[in-house]
């Protein structure tokens, strides 16, 4: 066979096997789209539910996750990036950091019933926070602490080290040198593990089901401890808890949900290649 | 008066000993040139004047080093903070922040609260005409300095590390990363500064230590073997191993 065949068949192959990665999502995204599409409108999005959920909209449910998300990222964003700083640019390399890197890396592997169980047990009972936001945020935010601080150590780490020499050569401080030659380029990478995470806390059930996420409810919380209706729970409630739903409004809820997650992704790319463009060495 | 006066200065990494009882005096206003072969210690010896070997765990220092008869071995935080501001430097490879020209400058300033917002346009042009690169780059300060050629890139870091007002300024290696033509402008830039500056270069380059400096100190395996005005380095060493070294018997 000529060079220029194999060549060939070896791009097929390869080709192929994207299509088989990039073919399933798609292939959601169109049925998702295509039968909740029609049921979305103003409606939809800004009422509350009626008839025990087959009628009206699902406006507590996009609240809920808006503050859930918001909230756990007010408490992980600065935790996990003062946690990245303190490992990458001031923790000695000894057993105890070694160790602390291992729980990181593993614990962003564990099942996210888990971190919801643990929520229940830290939040809910022991600290008597309730089924409620502030619980629920708290355990969507351990659970995307991990991401978070493995994103940022990166991001700091490939900052390159005469950056911080020079910094230093020139007088600067550790902490001024963290903050104005180390930081700001790291920010892209940071910024991406945050908004990546974030998708993930409005994308999780697991996590929130025993630690804020109500039925229903009749009006939206007053405050961070009140329970609150969330997407991806009330998504799973009409599509297995309740029967005679219409059809279109689980998928309309499941377009609702995956497009805010995919307009926090498409959000997180912009940033970074905006970063990018204006950061380069 | 010495500018920099080295006494019994002995330095390790961990258990290495990098400097062995080196005692050197450099004079103001010359520049100095430190040469040796691979491995000897002369960018370690460089570091222990504005102290950037504090950056490196395990690094212990024992005898003096003073600058202008103060030593700079001991001393805290705000003194170390001092040292740097009068003691500039400048790496072997050029390494702007991937900022504009304008930010690469004014970074020490800021760091020290040095001038006023209002003075940095000033000290800016000062900076940049002290390496002539005004003329070329007035126009273009606020784009990123990462678009320059190197041998830009190398006078804006000498222009980085002259805009703080330090009185001397080492350098490691600063022509390393560049062509023949460019290494003999900055020679020249060179023997411009220091009319206003005490300069110490480390060179692995014989030809650049004879060209451009006062005066010249071998180093070999961490003792500073001989150091002198560099015509009698360069003519009449006084030691076996600098002669057999400048003639190439070392490689
Ligand atoms: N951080 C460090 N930890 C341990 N040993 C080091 C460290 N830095 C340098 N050394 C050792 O100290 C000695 C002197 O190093 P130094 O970098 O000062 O040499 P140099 O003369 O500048 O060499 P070169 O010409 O290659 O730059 C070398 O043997 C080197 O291996
Ligand atoms: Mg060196």
């Amino acid at each position: 066979m000529k060079t220029t065949t194999k060549q060939k068949i070896a791009f097929a192959i390869l080709f192929l096997c994207t299509v088989i990665v990039v073919l399933p999502v798609l292939f959601v995204l169109a049925v998702v789209i295509k039968n909740g599409w029609p049921a979305i409108n103003w409606e939809f999005l800004t009422t509350m539910p009626r008839n025990n959920m087959k009628a009206g909209g699902i406006y507590p449910a996009i609240m809920g996750t808006i503050y859930l998300v918001s909230l756990s990222t007010l408490f992980s964003l600065p935790i996990g990036l003062f946690a990245a700083i303190y490992l990458n640019e001031y923790a000695e390399e000894n057993m105890l950091t070694r160790l602390i890197r291992l729980a990181i890396v593993n614990l962003a592997g564990v099942s996210s019933v888990v971190y919801g169980l643990f929520g229940l047990v830290m939040f809910v009972t022991f600290l008597k926070f309730g089924v409620s936001i502030l619980s629920g945020a708290l355990t969507l935010a351990i659970m995307n602490l991990p991401v978070i601080i493995t994103a940022s150590v990166e991001a700091l780490a490939s900052v390159p080290y005469s950056f911080r020499e020079v910094s230093r050569s020139l007088g600067a401080s550790r902490w001024q040198t963290i903050r104005h030659s180390v930081l700001p380029f790291a920010i892209p990478g940071i910024l991406t593990g945050a908004i990546l995470s974030l998708a993930r806390a409005a994308g999780e059930t697991a996590p929130i089901l025993f630690t804020v996420a109500a039925f229903y409810l009749p009006n939206l919380p007053h405050s961070v401890f009140d329970q609150a209706m969330a997407l991806p729970y009330h998504l799973y409630i009409i599509s297995t808890q309740i029967p005679g739903i219409p059809q279109q409004m689980r998928y309309a809820t499941a377009l609702v949900l995956v497009g805010i997650v995919f307009s926090m992704n498409i959000f997180a790319v912009i940033i970074r290649s905006k970063f990018r463009k204006k950061k380069k060495w | 008066m010495a500018k920099i006066l080295t006494k019994n200065l002995n330095l390790w990494y961990g258990t290495f000993q990098a400097l062995i009882n080196v005692n050197m005096a450099v004079q103001e206003k010359r520049i100095t040139a430190i040469i040796g072969p691979s491995g000897c210690g002369k960018s370690t010896l460089l570091r222990v004047f504005n102290r950037m070997n504090d950056l490196i765990e395990g690094v212990r220092t024992k005898g003096k080093v003073e600058i202008d008869n103060q030593n700079i071995l001991e001393g805290d935080f705000s003194e170390l903070v001092q040292l740097r501001k009068k003691v500039g430097m400048v790496f072997q490879r050029p390494n702007p922040f991937p900022l504009s020209i304008y930010e690469n400058i004014i970074f020490g300033l800021k760091v020290h609260h040095l001038a006023k917002k209002e003075e940095f346009d000033r000290i800016v042009e000062r900076a940049l005409e002290s390496v002539l690169l005004w003329d070329d780059l007035k126009d273009k300060l606020h784009s990123n300095a990462l678009r320059l050629s190197l041998e830009q890139r190398q006078r804006l870091c000498i222009a980085r590390a002259i805009a703080v007002a330090p009185d001397i300024v080492l350098m490691d290696e600063p022509c390393s990363a560049l062509d023949p033509q460019s290494t003999a402008r900055i020679e020249e830039l060179m023997r411009e500064l220091k009319k206003d500056y005490t300069i110490i270069i480390v060179t692995h380059n014989m030809q650049q230590a004879a060209r451009v400096s006062d005066d010249t100190g071998f180093m070999l395996l961490g003792e500073l073997v001989e150091f002198d005005n560099t015509d009698k380095i360069f003519t009449r060493p006084q030691d076996k191993r600098t002669e057999d070294y400048i003639t190439g018997r070392y490689g």
